[in-house]
């Protein structure tokens, strides 16, 4: 038998039992940054292979979403700091070794890129708009098309933009692909954390955040072939997916003692059930399959294998945050 | 120069003075430490094993933490010792999440506290306020580059262990058997 027990006082709680300092927040941007990559990763993909016009929703429409989820994601990250007022310090450092400040930068030129390039598109989704029956969004969009004309220097950035799209869109292609794996590799960054310490985090966040992207994009959608192509896209992804969690388990079971134990925590222990049973079942398989019986021609609302993949995302986030921090060396 | 501390396990009599001697040199808020002890206990009764160690910031030749900050407010300073700039830590928390140890926590006003080696008091030559208090004199401090030094002596005369030397972080608090 072995036993420790802490003898002086000290009780912090985001220390003891375990570690406990990433809350909602963190695992929620997580996912905010792996959807906001995968849009822009599939907007800026297919606006270089020149389908802008034959798939208006994946390269003009779905790119409204990652500037508003990205400033979302941003101030959970901010509300998340317990040193509030000094955030700005992240802004004046760079440094290499650190995912968080990389992985910073990157997220910031992604977010300035995000906003213009809807914005670049405003009369075509004003159009797309009034053409689909949505007239409130194409008054609303009018609105702001009007005021953002009446701004200083932003007009100029909107035609910077509409000039450039193409070299914009591969930088952003590549940028995307960067910020889809730093979600994971911020994790596999920590040291102390044996269930974050592995490589395949960042391949695996990214191939999640790609498939979330997928499936926001296939529920906007409102042409039956984008809808096709998507589900098509998302089985690949969730197969890709199902093997890295495979290989990632193995490297765990195969790896040291302190990786072995953060491993038993999804074989038997306290996360078996929600990791394998909602995650993997709901937010992987029953998707898949539901994706599967629509090419094959039943009729299945669109919604509802996106949805899944969109919760599923986000809660293997909350499970991989919440374990890795209960995961430790031992000593 | 490498300052490292080195802990007589079979001296140590679990007393916490040295957490009390930290609170109040370095005015640690109240429920908070940058140091604590560990009772240790092995065996099953009647064979049956206890030795104490008091646990602080291993100030790690190769240092996670320094690695994860994203600002470069952790940072290692003269003599290996790792130390944190209160105005440029954002609190966001990631240094706690890659050390180990546990050494790091947040200061109730936001920016990460911990152990200093109480770089103040050695670099005018004298020792940590933890080793200094000591009554059963069973810390032992000094440059590891001098071979004079009490921590170079213990460690050549007899065994010692470090925390988690597989997490490869190359400690510099040592536990001598």
């Amino acid at each position: 038998m072995k036993e420790q027990l802490m003898v002086s006082g000290r009780e912090i709680s985001n220390l003891y039992p375990h570690v406990d300092v990433w809350g909602f927040g963190i695992p929620l941007y997580l996912f905010i940054g792996g959807l906001a990559a995968g849009i822009l990763l599939f907007a800026t993909y297919y606006f270089i292979k020149g389908k802008a016009d034959e798939m208006p929703v994946t390269v003009k429409v779905s790119t409204i979403i990652p500037p508003i989820i990205i400033a979302i994601g941003l101030a959970f990250l901010v509300g998340d700091l317990h040193h509030k007022a000094y955030f700005w310090q992240l802004m004046m450092h760079f440094r290499l070794e650190s995912p968080m400040s990389w992985g910073a930068w990157v997220l910031t030129v992604v977010f300035v890129i995000s906003i213009f390039w809807p914005l670049s598109y405003m009369d075509d989704l004003i159009v797309f708009f009034e053409q689909n029956n949505k007239k409130w969004l194409a008054k609303q969009f009018k609105k702001v098309q009007k005021l953002i004309n009446k701004l200083p220097v932003i007009p100029w950035f909107i035609k910077f933009t509409q000039r450039n799209r193409k070299p914009i869109a591969y930088v952003t292609f590549f940028l995307s692909i960067v910020l889809g794996i730093y979600t994971g590799i911020l994790l596999s960054a920590m040291n102390a954390r044996p269930l974050w310490n592995s490589s395949l985090l960042g391949p695996l966040f990214l191939v999640s955040g790609v498939s979330t992207g997928a499936a926001a994009i296939m529920w906007m959608s409102n042409n039956e072939a984008e809808k096709k192509l998507f589900s098509r896209i998302d089985i690949g992804l969730i197969i890709i997916e199902l093997t890295f969690i495979l290989l990632l388990f193995l490297g765990f079971v195969w790896g040291p003692e302190a990786q072995v134990r953060s491993a038993e925590m999804f074989l038997g222990g306290e996360f078996t059930a929600v990791f394998w049973g909602i995650f993997v079942g709901m937010g992987l398989f029953l998707p898949a399959i539901l994706e599967l019986f629509e090419l094959k021609g039943y009729h299945i609302p669109i919604a509802i294998p996106a949805f899944l993949i969109l919760l599923g995302g986000l809660i293997f986030r909350v499970i991989m945050v919440d374990a890795g921090q209960i995961s430790t060396y031992l000593y | 120069m490498r300052y490292a501390m080195a802990l007589d396990i079979k001296k140590c009599v679990g007393c916490a003075d040295c957490v009390v001697a930290c609170q109040t040199e370095n005015n640690v808020p109240i429920g908070f430490a940058r140091d604590w002890v560990i009772e240790n206990g092995k065996g099953v009764y009647p064979e049956l094993f206890l030795h104490f160690e008091s646990q602080r910031c291993n100030h790690c030749d190769n240092t996670p933490c320094v690695r994860a900050c994203p600002t470069g407010a952790s940072h290692v300073i003269d003599g290996g010792i790792v130390k944190v700039t209160h105005n440029e830590c954002i609190g966001c928390g990631a240094c706690i999440e890659a050390c180990p140890y546990e050494a790091r926590y947040f200061h109730p006003d936001g920016y990460v506290d911990k152990c200093t080696f109480c770089d103040h008091r050695v670099s005018k030559g004298d020792n940590p306020a933890c080793v200094s208090v000591c009554p059963t004199s069973c810390m032992y401090f000094g440059d590891l580059d001098d071979a004079n030094s009490p921590v170079s002596k213990i460690l050549r005369e007899r065994q010692f262990y470090v925390l988690a030397p597989e997490a490869g972080t190359k400690p510099q608090v040592y536990f001598v058997k």
